[in-house]
């Protein structure tokens, strides 16, 4: 278990002054100056060795994201932008950070920024944060008034602005390039790749988009040093970790925990245990809605950390634990995600938009019992036809909960739309 | 230049290419709906999947993929053939299956498509989706629901033609391509937008509910609405021209038509003159060919070749207009003019009434300088091929004239003459522009050479072009824009003054003082009849116009679908027609009238057949002669045809055409242009749409 020292989100709770005084008080803000006069690649190669793999769900290493921005700023200005749209299902820990830690994003921008030569950076925050905004505005005012941003940052000589854009509470808008878009003023679709943003982004310049969390963590990386962070957790799947547990736990909670955690430790040890107990839990969502679930015996055992889930099928996502417990009509709670998906694809690439309604239809009529159990081939099928064929990834993210239904839970489905035929629709009332 | 291997085929692209665009080279289709290579690559049908390696384990859009060096790609795998069944089938769920009453249907991508990835049954059991109807105008019927939402059509809008009028709104399978508020699309290229539609979504509301691709008779010609010289296609059946498409010719129209050209033919149908007429106690009373030209002859025999004159209009062939001119000169008559605006050209100069570097020239211009036009209207194609121009960066763009929205950033230095004179003295900061310009170009409109004082402005714009750099080793920028498609092979054929002869000016006095008695009118309806005062008219043309109108003897011609003609368009590119459809009724072939008349008059033409007519044509002009390359003339001055060029007045420079939608017989007698005019020229899209 994560010693209390070892924790990056000392006021997570907001227990504290969660602004410049308290933010200083917790160690934010020391040393910024001394890290910006290491350099650019000092910098750099210090979150490549911390091992640090982007908090935002895919979890690509940091380090070489940024790697990837040109050395040089050529014609056009680097710009960073942080992508603050938390919208995935279960997921709530850039809230927080924003709320009552938003000193750590601010440093962690101007350090980011610095690293890669831009001197802008972006905060797109999710349109319905906002007392989130609220909260980081005025961390970003302090920071003005410090002198700790704006021109010639703590006193570095680098002059460096950062804005707040909010966005209009598109889930899509989460995707960077859709994000870049939803920037520069165009409607929230995502891009062709390549290019990719570090060639061309915001306004067609190089530009890196990083979620907050992973931004947050670099200032205490730096002062705490890489192999700190690098000898928490397993190998490739190095440090910290803030953790969103909901659903059917005693106590639904964020917690920063220690990658690779055993999943059943983090449960029964922050959220309190599972309703009724460890053996009346039926499946969970390890990292969002967007990641297939588990079913309880996978549970038991799998360490929370990218590589362990993705052996298992599933992925950390953006590590926010949905818990089923046996009470759960799981038909009926993906058939809710599928809908989801429905209405968050934008509608430019014809399998999600297309397939996402589809399988949403077919999921609501097998949440009622009124489909064939050949159905659940076909559905799986259009799954399958959908995963992989789209310009970004809320196709495989719609896709993914279907098929981690399917694969651990077919005999339910069967059962249901069996029982359908000979008892008519009562079952399905019963399972609502 | 990468190297990469396609279905075991290695190729050699440029770099920067597509795979889709590297297959293509060595002939392999890759299917795809929302990919076409004249607009930004979308990337949203992922029709065009393939499998590519290395590269992750799945399959990518080809349309969307740079080539790399050893790039393998399998375009028919079963990996790619599953996906694109996949995407098929996702197409076609929310498709109406309704081809039966689909005007797309025979020319339909999707069904094209569907015949290879389709499966011949549904797994799709929910409801499917319907689409409210959009209002686009007159032109572009909707049938939303069958969109594929390949947003095809909104880049067209957004990119070519430069009215951003199109667009997207709502999310996933709300999605919906709508003009955001059921506005008419304002621009002249919108038919376009149904030659793009890969589906039956859009389609052309004139064509609507007419006919099937495979019942129609398609002829190759040339448009003659304005004087692009765009290529088309026409789709006859019978004895009726039922639509215009463009075809492809990089160097004129690339793939784009405008609408007047795909939208008047309507007007070939009504107003026609199917039969001669003679002038009887003051009324055109039907009349046979005999008696017609002997009504003619009469009036001919005797009278003085100096009391003669012919007048050509916007549209009459080169064919026609050679053998006019034989006729009048053996009747004696010098007083020929293919100029019924009076635009004032040096015409023993090439040079100064041709648009010299070419409409492909445009493409590597870096300053233009539009004079006295609005292209927008005067010739639409050449306005999105300037817009292209415009969108790559790197070309200033100024006006002298009416402010307009040519859809490109231009600075509109005013409309007066001295702005003209302050650029060609250098003392205009636009003359710096396009001094330090490798390839500077001017545009010069009718609107600048039809004024009284043409000449002189020519003359300017002479000095201008040879002063500023605009004409210089291996590129001439200078450029006279025509509005009529006739014009060109006009001037190319000799249609203008002979010695002593008289200019249209010069004729419409003649007529007032009664110097000139007898004026023929091959198509010319432009010219104030009025000023014909009592002269004997001859009026031989397509469609019962002012000219008809004034006539004393109607001869009834055939329209440019109707004939084997030749048209030479603003660039000086000679190009021919193809008859169709028969004129209709007694109306016969233009160039035939004349033989047979010439033979009424006792000066029979020696030309019997269509071939020995173009004879004749080759032999006045290299132009006209395919074997023969065009002599290029050193570039000099001119502007002083006939003397001096006379004084610059003050009056500000317009553009000719006020009504983009009705400028000549054929689309005056149009009901489809009659309808764009009451919404686009006087402004009436409030009585449209929802509202109305």
């Amino acid at each position: 278990m994560l010693q209390d020292r070892d924790r990056i989100f000392t006021n997570l709770y907001g227990f504290h002054d969660p602004f410049l005084k308290g933010a200083q008080a917790r160690g934010d803000w020391d040393r910024t100056k001394e890290f910006l006069g290491n350099g650019q690649e000092w910098i750099i190669e210090q979150v490549k060795e911390s091992g640090m793999r982007g908090r935002g769900g895919a979890g690509f290493p940091t380090g070489m994201k940024w790697s990837f921005m040109p050395k040089e700023v050529g014609e056009r200005p680097h710009y960073l932008v942080v992508n603050a749209d938390e919208g995935e299902p279960g997921t709530c820990k850039d809230r927080d950070i924003m709320r009552h830690d938003p000193h750590k994003l601010v440093e962690g921008c101007l350090i980011a920024s610095y690293s890669m030569r831009a001197h802008t950076c972006y905060i797109y925050v999710r349109g319905e944060f906002y007392r989130e905004t609220e909260a980081l505005q005025r961390a970003i005012d302090e920071a003005y008034d410090a002198g700790l941003i704006g021109k010639n940052a703590c006193g570095s000589g680098f002059d460096f602005d950062l804005y707040i854009h909010r966005g209009m509470g598109a889930y899509i808008c989460g995707e960077e390039t859709a994000l870049i878009n939803s920037i520069e003023g165009k409607k929230g679709q995502p891009r062709l790749k390549p290019p990719f943003p570090a060639g061309v982004g915001v306004y067609g310049c190089p530009t890196t988009v990083n979620n907050v969390e992973s931004i947050a963590a670099v200032p205490t990386i730096l002062r705490r040093g890489a192999s700190w962070f690098a000898d928490l957790g397993r190998p490739k799947n190095s440090g910290t970790k803030l953790f969103c547990i909901s659903g059917h736990v005693n106590k639904p909670c964020n917690v920063e925990e220690e990658m690779g955690i055993p999943l059943r430790e983090l449960i029964e040890k922050h959220a309190g245990g599972v309703r009724g107990g460890w053996d009346n839990l039926l499946a969970i969502i390890p990292g969002g809605s967007s990641v297939p679930m588990l079913p309880k015996s996978i549970c038991d055992t799998v360490l929370m950390d990218f590589d362990s889930l993705r052996e298992v099928q599933s992925g950390l996502g953006t590590a926010a634990v949905i818990v089923m417990d046996k009470s759960t009509d799981l038909v009926r709670a993906i058939t809710r995600l599928a809908k989801f998906y429905t209405h968050e694809s934008c509608g430019q690439c014809t399998p999600c938009r297309e397939g996402t309604g589809w399988m949403w239809r077919v999921m609501e009529r097998m949440s009622q019992g009124k489909a064939s159990v050949e159905e659940i081939d076909m559905l799986f099928d259009v799954s399958k036809q959908i995963e992989g064929h789209t310009i970004c990834a809320l196709g495989d993210a719609a896709a993914w909960p279907i098929q981690g239904l399917i694969r651990h839970f077919r005999p339910e489905m069967e059962a249901r739309l069996l029982g359908a035929t000979s008892t008519g629709t009562t079952q399905s009332r019963a399972a609502e | 230049m990468p190297k990469l291997t396609i279905d075991g085929i290695e190729v050699e692209v440029p770099a920067g290419s597509t795979v889709l665009q590297a297959a293509e080279s060595i002939g392999i289709e890759i299917p795809r709906f929302c990919y076409h290579e004249r607009l930004s690559i979308a990337g949203n049908c992922r029709m065009c999947l393939v499998e590519v390696s290395p590269g992750p384990p799945k399959p990518a859009a080809s349309c969307a993929l740079p080539v790399a060096e050893g790039m393998i790609v399998k375009t028919d795998s079963p990996l790619a053939v599953k996906a694109r069944k996949g995407v098929m089938e996702f197409l076609l769920i929310n498709h109406p299956l309704d081809c039966p009453i689909c005007d797309q249907g025979g020319e339909c991508d999707l069904q094209d498509q569907a015949l290879a990835f389709g499966y011949d049954r549904s797994r799709y059991n929910e409801p499917k989706r319907a689409v409210e109807e959009k209002y686009m105008g007159p032109l572009v019927s909707t049938e939303m629901t069958r969109c594929i939402h390949c947003t095809r059509c909104i880049r067209f809008a957004t990119e070519v033609a430069g009215v951003p009028e199109l667009g997207a709104v709502g999310r996933g399978e709300h999605m919906e391509v709508t003009t955001y508020v059921e506005r008419a699309i304002d621009s002249e290229l919108s038919g376009n937008l149904v030659d793009l539609c890969p589906v039956g979504a859009l389609t052309n509301k004139a064509y609507a509910y007419i006919a099937r691709p495979w019942e129609l008779k398609k002829t190759e010609s040339i448009d003659v609405f304005d004087a692009v010289g765009t290529n088309i296609r026409i789709d006859s059946r019978g004895g009726e021209v039922l639509r215009v498409l463009p075809r492809i010719n990089e160097d004129v129209n690339e793939e784009w038509l405008a609408d007047k050209g795909r939208y008047a033919i309507d007007g070939l149908k009504r107003q026609r003159l199917d039969r001669p007429y003679v002038r009887k106690d003051g009324r055109l009373q039907p009349a046979t060919w005999a008696e017609a030209f002997g009504a003619i002859a009469e009036r001919v025999k005797g009278a003085s070749g100096a009391s003669m004159a012919a007048l050509a209009g916007d549209m009459a062939c080169a064919e026609s207009m050679v053998l006019l001119r034989d006729l009048m000169s053996s009747l004696g008559s010098r007083s020929l003019d293919c100029r019924q605006d009076g635009a004032a050209f040096d015409v023993t100069q090439r040079e100064s009434y041709l648009f010299n570097s070419g409409i492909a020239g445009i493409d590597e211009a870096d300053a233009l300088l539009i004079v006295g036009s609005n292209p927008r209207w005067e010739a639409p194609v050449i306005n999105a091929r300037i817009r292209k121009r415009y969108l790559r960066g790197g070309f200033k763009v100024a006006m002298i004239g009416e402010p307009r929205d040519l859809t490109y950033k231009h600075e509109n230095l005013g409309a007066g003459v001295d702005v003209l004179r302050q650029v060609a003295a250098g003392t205009h900061p636009f003359a710096e522009v396009l001094k330090v310009a490798e390839r500077p170009m001017i545009i010069l409109g009718m609107g600048a050479l039809t004024r009284p004082d043409g000449a002189a402005v020519l003359a300017l714009a002479n000095t201008l072009a040879t002063d500023l750099g605009v004409v210089k080793d291996g590129w001439n920028g200078f450029n006279v824009l025509h509005t009529a498609a006739a014009r060109v092979g006009g001037l190319e054929a000799g249609f203008v003054p002979g010695p002593n002869g008289r200019d249209l000016e010069g004729i419409l006095k003649g007529c007032e003082s009664g110097a000139v008695d007898f004026v023929y009118l091959l198509g010319a309806d432009e010219i104030p009849m009025a000023r014909l005062g009592k002269a004997f008219v001859v009026y031989q043309g397509s469609h019962g116009d002012a000219g008809a109108m004034r006539a004393d003897v109607v001869l009834p011609g055939a329209a440019y679908t109707e004939k084997d003609a030749t048209y030479v368009n603003t660039e000086g590119r000679c190009q021919r027609t193809h008859r169709a459809v028969f004129p209709p009724g007694d109306a016969r072939e233009d160039w035939a009238i004349l033989r047979a008349l010439s033979e009424v008059l006792g000066h029979k033409l020696p030309q019997d057949s269509l071939a020995q007519v173009r004879d004749r044509l080759a032999s006045v002009s290299a132009v006209f002669d395919d074997d023969t390359a065009v002599p290029v003339s050193a570039w000099g001055t001119f502007g002083e045809p006939g003397g001096e060029p006379g004084e610059l007045a003050d009056a500000p420079f317009e553009s000719v055409i006020t009504t983009y939608y009705m400028t000549d017989p054929i689309s005056r007698a149009s009901r489809t242009m009659a309808e764009c005019t009451e919404v686009y020229g006087k402004g009436n899209q409030q009585r449209t749409g929802t509202n109305g």
